[in-house]
């Protein structure tokens, strides 16, 4: 007889449990809601944090659990940003231009608030008019529609094409590196339609909530960032587990084998490549109205492999290990890179971190692949070794 | 009277400088713009040997008039007021004080007709210096009045090369200027054979058009009818009507706007309530309500513009009036243009090899660690990096840059040799069955490399000062050229081509290279230490990516980030050129060189686009030859 789901994956249970106890912490400890002791920015970057573990578990999924080294799962979250922050600005600037247009004695009509819009917006590209790619902006359930499509389809696509012809290994790890790579240049051109390397920016305000305090909005955000985050993970568990999970791993360990038994591998590889492609689409989405502004040096191939580097630091085909090691690096990043850690003094030379942390990273980032393959996540496989 | 009519021209001549001048006494004093002109003439026209050096002098301010009896002399500052002296002879005549003196000041517009009618002696002038300034004077503002002088300077002109400008020169001016079709005709064939940017915008220039919009068809040089809709928009031809004969121009949506502001009356325009006007269609209606009423002028309509713009022709006219002349031209230019076109494809091509062989460069240590080994090295283009700051810290101690990069190059490979080896001995090794582990370590130590040369050097970029025997370019012709820099790169790309394969095939350790590629196994029970060969594989592609490094660096900027602008691209080149081939990383750096300067010259002003569709193509090429243009075949392609 088959184990429930739960009862086969108890790590589900605990994780939402901790989860849980988290959010409610911090709620009751943050500015807008409890004691006040956690500001509004650390809300933020908490939230933040929250993203980029979902984004995490599902390069963890793909990776991990798949064996595919996808060094472009950052540029689907990156494009979610985009796609929802393109409402944000449309919404914004409307309400801010039908303002001041209102100040005129006669009413405008529809197409001079559009062309004050598109002016306004991409002034700073030197254009006036929408490009094509915006003709969805009005509409923020189009544009939350587009969080999903477009990076499933283009997931889709390039993933039937590189795995079709039997791509693997590395060579699918570069390939997607240049897929990262040539949408972050054609991002940094003025023409691209999203405004060249400005980016989209103000996205933390949100159309319609403006009287709402900053500090309720990054709640909000905290909130459904953490909800987001549960429903990933009980998601992709309930994806891994049983005979589909199996197979899946079984992949990762000898696809000639799972072939040669009748599996029809590239549909598997195609399906999850796409579904962690739409998380981190949401993810994404979820992402940049709390950082506020997104430009195309975000999803440069750099960030992919950071990505990667999380999830190996945290330990890979665990997925509780991508979540620890996104936030264990990011939260440790940020403190470093953000002064927080003392210099310190050797007489001859002080360090200081905010220089060395990278160099910092990189050398335990090779120390952990080199000694630790597991990574963090095997002290939770040893304590559980050490109970039973 | 034989006698007499001899000693006529002569007695013209005998006219001496000072007499031309009091003649002219009035305009040389004061002279404006419109009034030098006829004195200029005159003097050109005496002939005078001192007209040139009393020219140079007016133009700069050097000429005095003594007060008392209105003679002109040049004057120099002396003990006790100023040094006069005589114009025809240049002998100094006197002193005067400066009270008695008016200096003659001329102002810009009046110096530049003086200059030039300087030209013309500059041209013949000893000095080769001015001659060739008047030269350049003439290219920047061709005139008629130019040829005649410029023409007869050719036949005593010395200088060779000189010589050749000046009837270039003389060429272009009698296409312009010259007196008959004829003429004309034959310098603007001349020009068909010419390159140069000058020659074609003699060309351009002939062919200048107006656009004219006339009811029937003008008496002109017509270059073309234009079609409505089709060469020119309706409403660009009604611009034209409204510039040239006076039609009323169309109000724009804005100018309607801001009318029926400045005429709203208790929240109504017209008899319209302000409200109901968010619809252009409104506003027209309301706006002609208002002209009906006579506030405000008739409204242009679509329907009238349309009748207006059908009843003119437009015509594209010649300002040169001579059909024959602009049909030279015409044909002329179309010769030039297919001319200029295939040797901009020469050029292009050029720099696409150029481009090929900083990507080979760039990409062939990779081809080592990454095609033999199969090695997937993230820090490649750090190694490159550590090859260019090294050539940059050789640079501060060896000030000659010559002496400088002939250390570099060794030193570069042996700082980038040893970083190789102790990456290969430290991390690698560990993970060679392990290559997706090897890629994110190997991240790692790109990541530390990159921000310690930041924490050395700075983030500003540093230089890396070519030798001034690289500096400059090759010049073909007016369109064909490249810098010697780039000419270097792919000859040093050629060497390593050489090199690589000499090692690789007819070496001892090339043997033991290729052996342990293929089976490790087998090769160690053959005596050979793959743990060895392995670690000088390793060093020797990272060698040569310092080398690289010293080569890149010359040309662009050293940053610690330069390494990362190359890595993407190198690991494309081998991934397309077939892995585990230096041929193959050749045809892959020529591939990708040829395309990106392809997609460039088509759109010239975007290279961000160009890299885009390079990767785009890339990611399509790899699904039609997934194992790169060469592959190898049977048991070393290993899967």
């Amino acid at each position: 007889m088959r184990k429930s789901f739960i009862a086969e994956n108890p790590s589900v249970l605990w994780f939402l449990f901790c989860l849980g106890l988290f959010t409610l912490g911090v709620t009751v400890l943050a500015e807008a809601t409890g004691a006040g002791i956690i500001s509004t920015s650390f809300v933020k970057t908490l939230g933040k944090v929250l993203c980029l573990c979902l984004v995490a578990i599902a390069m963890d999924v793909v990776w991990g659990y798949c064996g595919i080294l996808s060094l472009g799962h950052f540029a689907f979250f990156g494009i979610g940003g985009y796609a929802v922050g393109m409402w944000l600005m449309y919404a914004r600037t409307e309400a801010i231009v039908t303002q001041s247009l209102a100040e005129r004695s006669i009413p405008p009509t529809a197409v001079e608030v559009n062309d004050a819009i598109a002016s306004q917006i991409f002034g700073v590209v030197g254009s006036a008019e929408f490009p094509l790619i915006w003709a969805f902006s009005h509409s923020l359930a189009l544009q939350l529609l587009l969080v999903v499509l477009v990076p499933g389809l283009l997931a889709l696509i390039f993933g039937w094409l590189a795995f079709r012809s039997r791509v693997t290994g590395v060579y699918l790890s570069i390939l997607t590196q240049a897929m990262t790579l040539a949408l972050a240049l054609y991002l940094f051109q003025n023409d691209s339609g999203l405004r060249g390397n400005n980016g989209l920016s103000g996205l933390q305000n949100i159309p319609g909530f403006e009287a709402v305090p900053q500090s309720m909005i990054s709640m909000a955000f905290f909130w459904a960032s953490a909800a987001a985050l549960g429903l990933g993970y009980v998601l992709f568990a309930r994806v891994l587990s049983g005979k589909m999970g199996s197979v899946i791993r079984a992949i990762r360990d000898d696809e000639a084998r799972v072939r040669f038994l009748g599996y029809h591998v590239e549909s598997y590889k195609l399906f999850i490549f796409t579904l962690t492609a739409i998380i981190a689409g949401i993810a994404g989405a979820l992402y940049y109205p709390q950082a506020g502004i997104i430009n195309p040096a975000e999803i440069a191939p750099i960030a992919s492999i950071y990505l990667a580097v999380w999830v190996a630091i945290g330990g890979r085909g665990r997925l509780y290990g991508a979540v620890i090691g996104t936030a264990f690096v990011s939260l440790l990043s940020s403190w470093f890179t953000g002064g927080g850690a003392p210099n310190v003094n050797l007489g001859f030379y002080t360090i200081q971190w905010t220089e060395w942390w990278l160099v910092l990273l990189g050398t335990s980032f090779v120390a952990v692949t080199l000694f630790f393959p597991g990574g963090m996540g095997m002290i939770f496989d040893k304590l559980k070794k050490d109970a039973s | 009277m034989a006698l007499a009519l001899l000693c006529l021209p002569a007695l013209l001549h005998a006219q001496d400088l000072q007499t031309l001048l009091q003649s002219h006494q009035k305009v040389i004093i004061k002279p404006s713009r419109k009034s030098v002109g006829p004195a200029l003439d005159a003097l050109v026209a005496s002939g005078l040997p001192s007209i040139p050096a009393f020219l140079e002098h007016w133009q700069g301010k050097e000429v005095y008039n003594r007060k008392e009896d209105g003679l002109f002399f040049y004057a120099r500052k002396a003990q006790g007021g100023f040094e006069l002296v005589d114009v025809d002879t240049g002998e100094v005549v006197g002193t005067a004080d400066a009270k008695a003196l008016k200096q003659i000041k001329p102002n810009g517009g009046v110096r530049k007709e003086i200059a030039s009618k300087l030209v013309q002696f500059q041209l013949s002038d000893p000095d080769i210096e001015r001659r060739i300034a008047a030269l350049v004077s003439i290219t920047q503002k061709p005139g008629a009045n130019q040829l005649a002088p410029l023409t007869a300077s050719i036949e005593g002109e010395t200088d060779p090369t000189l010589k050749l400008r000046k009837i270039k020169l003389a060429n272009y001016l009698t296409a312009r200027f010259g007196e008959t079709t004829d003429q004309r005709v034959a310098a603007i064939e001349g020009i068909a054979k010419d390159l140069s940017v000058d020659g074609r915008a003699v060309l351009s220039q002939i062919l200048q058009t107006q656009r004219i919009a006339s009811e029937t068809a003008p008496d002109a040089n017509i270059a073309k009818q234009l079609q409505i809709g089709k060469d020119v928009t309706v409403e660009d031809a009604y611009a034209l009507l409204v510039a040239q004969n006076g039609y009323t121009a169309k109000l724009s949506a804005n100018d309607i706007r801001v009318a029926l502001e400045a005429n709203v009356i208790d929240g109504k325009v017209g008899g319209f309530s302000v409200l109901k006007l968010d619809s252009l269609a409104e506003r027209h209606a309301a706006y002609d309500a208002l002209a009906d009423a006579g506030t405000v002028p008739e409204r242009m309509t679509t329907v009238a513009m349309i009748a207006a713009v059908e009843a003119h022709g437009f015509y594209d006219v010649y300002d040169e009036k001579d059909a024959a002349v602009t049909d030279a031209a015409l044909k002329a230019q179309s010769a030039v243009q297919t001319r200029v076109g295939v040797n901009q494809f020469f050029d292009i091509s050029l720099d696409a090899i150029s481009l090929a062989s900083i990507y080979f460069l760039a990409a062939v240590g990779l081809a080592i660690t990454f095609g033999v080994m199969g090695v997937i090295n993230m820090a490649h283009g750090e190694f490159i990096m550590m090859g260019a700051y090294t050539g940059y810290v050789v640079q501060q101690f060896i000030p000659n840059y010559t002496a400088s990069l002939i250390v570099a190059l060794p030193l570069a490979f042996a700082v980038t040799f040893a970083a190789g080896v102790a990456m290969e001995r430290l991390v690698i090794r560990w993970l060679y069955n392990r290559p997706l582990e090897t890629l994110l370590a190997t991240f790692g130590i790109s990541v530390a490399l990159q921000q310690l040369a930041k924490n050395i050097f700075g983030t500003q970029a540093r230089p890396l000062t070519s030798p001034g025997w690289l500096d400059g370019a090759w010049i073909i012709n007016d369109v064909v050229q490249i810098s010697y820099i780039r000419i270097a790169i792919f000859v040093l790309a050629l060497m390593f081509l050489g090199l690589l394969l000499f090692i690789l095939k007819k070496t001892r350790l090339g043997l033991e290279v290729r052996a342990v590629t293929q089976n490790p196994r087998m090769a160690s029970s053959m005596g050979i230490n793959p743990d060895k060969i392995k670690m000088m594989t390793f060093g020797l592609g990272s060698g040569i990516a310092g080398i690289a490094g010293v080569a890149i660096g010359l040309f662009a900027k050293v940053t610690s980030e330069m390494g990362s602008d190359y890595i993407v691209q190198s690991f494309m080149t081998v991934v397309v050129g077939g892995v585990g081939n230096v041929w193959g990383t050749l045809a892959g750096a020529f591939m990708i060189g040829t395309f990106q300067k392809g997609v460039e010259w088509l759109n010239p002003s975007n290279t961000l686009a160009a890299q885009t569709y390079m990767i785009l193509f890339i990611i399509l090429f790899i699904q039609f030859r997934p194992k790169g243009i060469i592959a190898l075949k049977g048991r070393a392609a290993g899967d």
